[in-house]
C-alpha cells in the first residue's frame, strides 16, 4: 500500500478549483419505506465538487405523519420583526394547529436565517375585508395565494415550502454542513431530492438555494433555464409571482399551474417542458402530431429552453426529466423499488453498491416513479381528523 | 506494482499520489475503491498502466499522452477529454461526450455509450489518429463535429434499443463512422453520405474489432460476418457558407 500523507476526508473544504456543475440527487421508495436521511446525505457529497458552497438543500417527503392532513409552512424569517409581521398575518388567514422552529445546529462565522415550521390549515370563514383577497374555497389555491402574499409582500420572510407531510431544508453551504446545520438526519422520508448549487447567474442567497417549493410540488435543478424571462411573463399572466431571484422557481409553479389547475397529466407536463424539436413532431404518426403540436402551440410559453436536468416531487410520486437535447447529464438506478437519481453514477453506487439496473434516460424522456396505492394511502389516505 | 486505495480520497488528494507514484518509476497502479474523483491520469505523459476498481469520475484520461486505463466497472462523462495517445479500456458502460476533441490513441467500450460521443474527436495528417470501438449502443449526436479519426459502432447488446439516437454526424467534416449492420438514414444529419466500407477500411474495422474482442471475450469471426455501413462528411466545410451564400 502506498503511504497517504495528507488524507482528507469529503467533509473538508479547502479547495484550490471550481468545478462547476450543480449536483442533484434523489432516492424514492415505491413502497412508502422510510429512508435515512443519512444516506441522500452522503450520496450528494459524493458530488461535492459539482457545487462550490453556495447553496444547497434537501427536500423530504412522510416527514410529518402527525400532521399529514395540515400544510405544512416552512418559513424562513431574517428577524423578530418579519416573524412578528407573519404571525399576525397566519393568525388572520389560517387555522394554526402547531407552530414550532425548525431543529437546527450553531453555525460557525455566517450570517443565517430563523427558520419556523408552521402547520396550518385554511379558515372556513375570514371577516369579510379579509375574504376579500382570499375567498377560495380549495384549499390548495388558498395556500397557494397565501405563500405568494407572503413572500411579495411581507419584509424578511419567505415561504420555501408549503406542502402536506413534506418539507424543505435548503441555505447556503455544502451539502455536508447544510444537512449538519437542519439535522437532517433525524428524519425519514419515503423521497428525498438533494441539491448542490453552483450559482452562474444568480446570487447564492438563502431562499435561492434548492430544492424550490410550492404546496406539494419541489424542484431541484442542474443547468439553466434561458427561457426564463419568456416564463416568468407566462406565469405572471396567471398570478404567479417570482420573488426568489433565480430561474428554477419557475419550473416549480409551471407545474403547479399545468398539473394542478389545467389539471395536465405529469407525463404530458414532460413533453410541455422538453418539447421535442418541429422536425421530431413532422415525423410522428399522425394522432400523435396533433397532440405534440396543440401541445406545442398552447404551451410554447411554458416551454424550458436551455440545458437543464430536473427532479421534479410530487404528492407520491417523482419526475426526473432532462432538456429535450440532453446538456446535462443524469442517472437513473432501480433495486428493489427503490428509485436513485443522480447526476453522476457514482453516488448512486457509493449508498447501494450491488446495484446492476443503471441507465441513463434520453433527452426529453420523463422518468417517473410513483408509490403503490397501498403506500399512497398511508401517507395521504382518508381525512379521519376532521371529521 | 503499487496498489492505492482511494476510499475517501479527494480527487486532488487521489491525482497526487498518482503522479507521485509515477514519478518515482513506477509502471503499474492499481487503485481500489474509486468512486467519482475527476481527472484520473489527467496529463499523464509516461505509458504506465492504471487499473481501476470502481466507477471513476469524469475527465478520466483527459490530455493523457500515453498511458494505458483499465476501469472495470462503469465510467463517467468526458472520458478521453483532448487524450493525445495511450488506451483507454471499459468493461462497462460510459456516460455522454466519450472522447471529446481526442486527438489520438484508442477508446474500447463493451458496454453502451451516452450523447455526443467522440464529438470533435480530430485527427493529424495520416499517423496521427484517434480510435473509438464501442460495443453496445450510442445516444444521440455521435460523432457532432467530428474532424478526423475512426469510430466503430458494434450495437452487440442492442435488443429492442436504437443503435444510435438522432442527429448522427451532424456538423461533421473529417473522420469516419463505421456502423455495423445498417443505420436508419433518418437518424443521420444532412451533412453526411452513408456508403459501403472499401477493403482498406474493412482491413482498419477488422484489425480493431480483432483486438476489441481479445479485451471483452466475443467471438470475432461472427461480429466480422456483418455488413457494415460507412459514414463520411460531405464536405470538408459544412458550413462554410452558412452565413455567405455560397457559389
Amino acid at each position: 500500500m502506498v503511504e497517504i500523507e495528507k488524507i482528507q476526508s469529503f467533509a473538508i473544504s479547502n479547495d484550490p478549483k471550481d468545478a462547476s456543475g450543480c449536483g442533484i440527487f434523489g432516492i424514492f421508495n415505491t413502497k412508502g419505506d422510510l429512508i435515512d436521511g443519512n444516506k441522500i446525505v452522503s450520496a450528494i457529497d459524493i458530488m461535492r465538487d459539482r457545487g462550490n458552497g453556495l447553496g444547497s438543500g434537501y427536500a423530504a417527503y412522510g416527514i410529518y405523519p402527525e400532521f399529514k392532513n395540515y400544510y405544512a409552512l416552512h418559513l424562513m424569517i431574517d428577524d423578530d420583526l418579519a416573524k412578528r409581521a407573519v404571525e399576525d398575518f397566519l393568525e388572520r388567514r389560517v387555522m394554526v394547529a402547531e407552530r414550532s422552529g425548525i431543529p437546527t445546529r450553531g453555525m460557525k462565522n455566517r450570517k443565517r436565517p430563523m427558520f419556523f415550521v408552521y402547520f396550518v390549515l385554511p379558515r372556513a370563514q375570514g371577516t369579510k375585508a379579509e375574504s376579500e383577497y382570499m375567498s377560495e374555497t380549495d384549499a390548495d389555491e388558498f395556500i397557494n395565494k397565501l405563500v405568494f402574499f407572503i413572500n411579495e409582500n411581507i419584509n424578511g420572510a419567505f415561504v420555501i415550502s408549503s406542502g402536506k407531510n413534506m418539507g424543505i431544508f435548503k441555505g447556503i453551504g455544502y451539502p455536508d454542513e447544510i444537512a449538519n446545520f437542519f439535522r437532517i438526519e433525524r428524519y425519514k422520508a419515503y423521497c428525498w431530492t438533494a441539491h448542490n448549487r453552483f450559482p452562474t447567474n444568480t446570487p447564492g442567497w438563502w431562499g435561492g438555494a434548492h430544492p424550490f417549493g410550492l404546496l406539494d410540488w419541489t424542484v431541484v435543478h442542474n443547468g439553466e433555464i434561458s427561457s426564463y424571462g419568456a416564463n416568468k411573463r407566462y406565469l405572471e399572466m396567471h398570478g404567479y409571482k417570482c420573488t426568489q431571484k433565480t430561474d428554477t422557481e419557475a419550473i416549480v409553479y409551471l407545474a403547479d399551474l399545468i398539473v394542478r389547475k389545467h389539471k395536465i397529466p405529469i407525463e404530458l407536463l414532460a413533453k410541455i417542458f422538453s418539447a421535442p424539436l418541429w422536425e421530431e413532431i413532422e415525423r410522428m404518426p399522425q394522432d400523435q402530431k396533433k397532440l405534440y403540436k396543440a401541445l406545442r402551440i398552447i404551451y410554447g410559453r411554458a416551454l424550458l429552453n436551455g440545458p437543464f436536468s430536473i427532479l421534479l416531487t410530487f404528492k407520491g410520486g417523482i419526475m426526473a426529466l432532462n432538456d429535450r437535447i440532453k446538456l446535462r447529464p443524469l442517472v437513473v438506478g432501480k433495486k428493489d423499488g427503490v428509485y436513485y437519481f443522480s447526476s453522476e453514477e457514482a453516488a448512486i453506487k457509493h449508498i447501494c453498491s450491488d446495484i446492476k439496473d443503471i441507465s441513463s434516460p434520453d433527452a426529453g424522456e420523463p422518468v417517473i416513479a410513483r408509490l403503490t396505492d397501498e403506500a399512497y394511502n398511508v401517507y395521504y389516505g382518508v381525512q379521519d381528523e376532521e371529521d | 506494482m503499487k496498489r492505492i486505495d482511494a476510499s475517501n480520497l479527494k480527487y486532488n488528494v487521489l491525482n497526487d499520489i498518482i503522479r507521485r507514484v509515477i514519478e518515482e518509476g513506477e509502471n503499474k497502479i492499481i487503485i481500489d475503491g474509486v468512486c467519482g474523483q475527476y481527472y484520473i491520469g489527467c496529463g499523464i505523459a509516461k505509458p504506465v498502466e492504471i487499473v481501476i476498481n470502481g466507477v471513476p469520475g469524469n475527465d478520466l484520461g483527459a490530455f493523457m499522452e500515453g498511458p494505458t486505463i483499465i476501469v472495470n466497472e462503469d465510467a463517467q462523462d468526458g472520458i478521453g477529454n483532448t487524450m493525445s495517445s495511450g488506451e483507454i479500456i471499459i468493461h462497462g458502460n460510459a456516460g455522454d461526450v466519450l472522447g471529446y476533441s481526442m486527438r489520438g490513441g484508442s477508446i474500447f467500450v463493451k458496454g453502451n455509450v451516452g450523447y455526443r460521443a467522440c464529438i470533435h474527436m480530430k485527427a493529424y495528417k495520416e499517423d496521427v489518429s484517434p480510435t473509438v470501438v464501442i460495443g453496445g449502443c450510442a445516444g444521440a449526436f455521435m460523432g457532432e463535429y467530428m474532424a478526423g479519426g475512426t469510430l466503430i459502432l458494434l450495437g452487440l447488446n442492442r435488443d429492442k434499443k436504437r443503435l444510435t439516437g438522432n442527429y448522427l454526424g451532424t456538423g461533421m467534416h473529417g473522420g469516419a463512422i463505421f456502423v455495423r449492420q445498417d443505420v436508419d438514414e433518418s437518424l443521420c444529419s444532412s451533412e453526411v453520405l452513408i456508403s459501403k466500407p472499401d477493403d482498406k477500411d474493412m482491413q482498419k474495422i477488422i484489425t480493431n474489432i480483432k483486438k476489441f474482442c481479445d479485451l471483452f471475450g466475443f467471438d470475432c469471426d461472427k461480429i466480422i460476418k456483418d455488413e457494415f455501413v460507412k459514414i463520411t462528411p460531405k464536405s470538408k466545410r459544412p458550413y462554410g457558407n452558412l452565413y455567405i451564400p455560397g457559389p
